[in-house]
């Protein structure tokens, strides 16, 4: 069994350590749980929720921000 | 003894609860680079900033989050769901705006076509009524159609939006009997979003009588930013102020302001 699991993340396949929760995918790409949005197969996770929920093989991960627009 | 300017002394400028002194708004985007926004943003004297929903950039080859650059503490962060074509992903950019944690104002826009930008107004009827249902004070972009209006306020929006021209188009007012009739017949704020391109826009613009105008790309594509900027407080100033103050009636035949007694033989 491989030790890593395939996801979608901001439209981009990843491979994804097993087991990992979505706080420690953030902190795997070096981001700040607090300055991103986190949107799991759809879902809103809150921050207090995102070192509970596991990520599944094949999931699908949105990681956004606030960028300047009008 | 009332002074001249007590008597056109202004009511607040109220949106979804919250009062503001500035009656224009300005967006972050298509700035040249984030010092020039920053130093724009505070010229234009603006307290409601719009910012948009789109994914972080993994590779990092672009710089942080716009709140990197303003502070959120001194501006009223209100989020879009620009780039929306259906209710549906408008809906969802809304919530995930919501959950970025600064206010449950959305300006809500849903695209109908690519080439104008102009409205879907059954998407945004739809759109509205959800997010209003899950506690938004929602901000509609809207054409300037007075029954579109009519229904979003309706629907509970917060603030309804006519454009003056099209998005980014810097064609200027270009239905003032139509902004004008919303502003008439509607309860709550008329701001008018998108389509000013120089300050004599946002004059003729506040002149109307409308609460508040919002623009982005005037300032932002204008050739010194920080200027436009200034001059725009000032006209969105200047149109209200004209607007209070009543203007003169037209008359199509000339009137002189100098006395007609006292001519010489």
């Amino acid at each position: 069994m491989s030790d890593t699991v395939d996801v979608m993340v901001n439209g981009e396949p990843r491979a994804v350590a097993r087991g990992a929760t979505l706080l420690e995918l953030l902190q795997s790409l070096a981001l700040d749980p607090r300055a991103v949005v986190v949107e799991h197969n759809r879902t809103i996770v809150r921050r207090p929720a995102l070192g509970a929920v596991t990520v599944e093989p094949g999931d699908a991960i949105e990681l956004v921000h606030f960028v300047g627009g009008g | 003894m009332t002074t001249a300017l007590e008597t056109i002394r202004d009511i607040p400028f109220a949106i979804g609860g919250r009062s503001f002194q500035s009656r224009l708004m300005v967006g972050t985007g298509k700035y040249r680079d984030n010092d020039t926004m920053a130093r724009a943003i505070d010229a234009s004297g603006a307290e409601i900033v719009t910012v948009a929903v789109r994914r972080v950039d993994l590779d990092r080859t672009k710089e942080e989050g716009v709140l990197y650059h303003l502070d959120a503490k001194r501006y009223f962060v209100l989020a879009n769901t620009a780039g929306c074509y259906t209710a549906e992903d408008a809906i969802r950019y809304a919530r995930l705006a919501r959950e970025a944690g600064f206010n449950e104002f959305i300006k809500l826009e849903v695209i109908g076509d690519q080439e104008t930008l102009l409205p879907d107004v059954q998407g945004l009827l739809v759109a509205a009524r959800a997010l209003v249902a899950e506690g938004f004070k929602v901000l509609a972009y809207t054409n300037e159609d007075l029954v579109t209006a009519l229904r979003l306020e309706d629907a509970g929006c917060a603030a309804v939006m006519p454009l003056a021209s099209p998005i980014g188009s810097g064609l200027g007012l270009l239905n003032p009997f139509g902004v004008r009739t919303i502003k008439r017949r509607l309860q709550v704020p008329v701001v008018v979003d998108a389509g000013v391109g120089t300050a004599s826009d946002a004059c003729l613009t506040m002149e109307q009588g409308v609460d508040g105008i919002l623009m982005n790309t005037a300032l932002a594509a204008a050739r010194d930013p920080v200027a436009m900027a200034r001059a725009m407080r000032q006209a969105v100033e200047a149109g209200r102020t004209a607007y209070l103050a009543g203007r003169m009636a037209k008359r199509e035949v000339a009137m002189p302001s100098s006395p007609l007694e006292g001519m010489l033989d």
